[in-house]
């Protein structure tokens, strides 16, 4: 059948709707930049906008741009990245195994991250271990940390795939899955603790607690390397996850693969947390309260819930971060122990209120 | 389009569900798969929609080998309506939009969202377009899945139970709204259904399995109390009510 398309007239509501939902994300993303400004210029030292704007147009290598270029950048540029791709990694993952309590955290993925990365320093020797609290972890060879952290995410994956396949229908089957997962691979990391010594001990338990100020320029690249092609795929591929949200049958008979596109949204997702959990250690729920915040605002239309989510993410963690660093000041918390104090409580409301499908 | 199925055998688990089915179904015509539960009526959709792969059997629209095809080119040449779909907040015409998914490159054009509109007028779906599909009831959602797969411009549509979750007014709504498109727009269709007097009403053509295999197929014409008796294993009466017959279950 050949649908006639010359005689109607324009869809006005339609173009107006989406229309909102475009300047709502690009609103979004405005605020995301302003957020990063004010990132950089807030800290123990007060660095005023001008004066960053200043360092970017010309770097001088002073002290200002020091603290610009080698600290705060990175910082910021870290909670940016990895906010995105835990946001990106949670709504494919929600999408693909069509259920709303997925994320990296939730599933257990992180954790088996963080084993695999765990494994790698102190077994492989890809790192070594120190006992100073601001430098806790020194990755010395960042491939074969990111490769092990990836080969435990893997191994969660497909645990979660298995279970996909058979149990789908029961999101609560796969949370508990997850929390099996996650008991698993931390009894791995603490048998490995407890062939280390006190010191070794302390640097990865500190290691653990997700921390966006470690990575360094180098370890940066390599996150974006990884994070940004997985975002530009997962958007790519909106259409297939907007069609696996109505349903495999569905998705099928609109010529998705269905079978080898939830696969690789799960390789990806994997691979974003991998690469995280290395360099950041585990920052858990922005993959899950992002894209649920942002459900509620724009709706479930993967053309906008992704990039929405990604600078929802990129926001919450960026913002997390920013109070960690100033509520004890001039300590700094942890970003990944705030996310848990603000995630934890927000996870157990929508296990119990459970109405977003 | 024509619809020509020869062969067709599909087991499950070793077990045998469909046996050397054949049958042709010819352009513009509706059909009616019908028969007792479990009896394979999805699944010979299934098969058709390449949902799932026969063992053996050739399936061929326009001549046109179904199974040697790439899942995109079937999604261009038939859409299927299944019997549930997943619902979530998206509006009613995201929801039809996605119906576009086998035509679209990188992003959609400009028409594919005319087009939705003009099925959306065609349908007089209006007042539901920006409404989310998890809101709607029953009746309306079927509509919206069914503009879905018009959408899709196929020229063969398959419906799995397309009124089973509804009530009698709706049923008789969705079904006179069906025939109207499938007449009016060069399809061809083919679907399931429980209810055999209305399914009398409705479709062309009617294909009876029993024992994985085709029993009897032709129009109205085969219809006779034997036949529905050995079919479904109860005696019935065929009346006829304004020249249509009328099947009553018991012997008088």
């Amino acid at each position: 059948m050949h649908l006639e398309v010359n005689t109607s007239p324009e869809p006005d509501g339609y173009l107006h709707y989406i229309r909102q939902k475009g300047l709502f994300i690009a609103a979004a993303g405005l605020c995301l930049i302003l957020l990063v400004l004010v990132a950089i210029a807030v800290g123990s030292s007060f660095i005023p906008i001008p004066e960053i704007a200043a360092v970017f147009l010309s770097p001088s290598g002073g002290g200002v741009s020091n603290i610009v270029m080698n600290v705060r950048l990175p910082r910021v540029l870290s909670a940016v990245i990895a906010g995105a791709g835990l946001a990106a990694a949670g709504v494919v993952m929600q999408s693909v195994l069509r259920n709303p309590l997925s994320s990296p955290y939730t599933l257990g993925v992180s954790h088996a991250a963080a084993f695999g990365a765990a494994f790698a320093i102190t077994v492989l020797g890809a790192g070594s271990l120190s006992h100073l609290i601001s430098d806790s972890v020194v990755v010395r060879n960042p491939y074969i940390v990111t490769i092990c952290a990836f080969a435990g995410a893997m191994c969660a994956t497909t645990a979660l795939l298995v279970v996909a396949k058979y149990r789908s229908s029961q999101p609560e089957v796969m949370i508990l899955v997850g929390v099996a997962l996650a008991a698993l691979f931390t009894a791995g990391t603490t048998f490995l603790q407890y062939f280390s010594s006190a010191d070794q001990i302390a640097a990865i338990v500190f290691w653990t607690f997700g921390d966006v100020g470690r990575a360094t320029w180098s370890d940066l690249i390599l996150i974006i390397a990884i994070v940004l092609p997985s975002l530009g795929y997962f958007l790519f591929r909106r259409w297939d996850y907007n069609a696996i949200d109505a349903g495999d049958e569905t998705a099928h008979s609109l010529g998705v693969n269905v079978e080898r596109i939830r696969s690789f949204a799960m390789l990806l997702s994997s691979l974003i947390t991998a690469v995280v959990v290395s360099f950041l250690g585990i920052i858990g729920f922005i993959g899950l309260v992002s894209p649920h915040m942002m459900r509620r605002v724009i709706g479930s239309d993967q053309r906008y819930l992704l990039p929405a989510s990604c600078i929802a993410g990129a926001i919450l963690l960026l913002g997390a971060d920013m109070v960690a660093r100033l509520i004890i000041a001039p300590a700094v918390l942890p970003v990944g122990v705030l996310t848990a104090f603000l995630g934890a409580p927000l996870f157990i409301y929508l296990l119990i209120g459970r109405n977003v499908p | 389009m024509i619809l020509d199925v020869a062969g067709l055998s599909f087991r499950y688990n070793g077990r045998s569900v469909l046996e050397d089915v054949e049958f042709r179904v010819n352009r513009h015509e509706i059909l009616a798969i019908l028969g007792p539960n479990g009896v394979g009526k999805t699944t010979l959709l299934r098969c058709i929609n390449t949902l799932v792969r026969p063992h053996s059997g050739t399936i061929l629209l326009d001549d046109r080998d179904l199974l040697a095809m790439r899942r995109d080119e079937v999604a261009r040449l038939l859409a299927y309506v299944p019997q549930r779909s997943e619902t979530g907040p998206i509006t009613a015409f995201d929801a039809i939009l996605l119906g576009r998914r086998p035509h679209i490159g990188w992003d959609i054009r400009r028409e594919d969202i005319l087009k939705v509109h003009a099925i959306i007028e065609k349908l007089h779906l209006g007042d539901l377009a920006l409404r989310p599909i998890n809101s709607m009831s029953g009746g309306e959602l079927q509509k919206v899945l069914i503009a879905r797969a018009l959408v899709q411009e196929p020229g063969l549509l398959l419906l799995d139970e397309p009124t089973s979750s509804l009530d009698l007014k709706n049923q008789v709504d969705i079904l006179a709204f069906l025939r109207m498109i499938v007449k009016g727009h060069s399809l061809t269709a083919i679907l399931t259904m429980h209810d055999i007097n209305q399914a009398i009403r409705f479709a062309d053509r009617f294909l009876f399995l029993k024992d994985m295999r085709v029993f009897a197929a032709g129009t109205r014409e085969i219809i006779t109390p034997e036949l529905i008796g050995e079919v479904y294993g109860l005696p019935v009466t065929v009346v006829k009510v304004n020249g249509m017959p009328y099947v009553i279950p018991g012997s008088d």
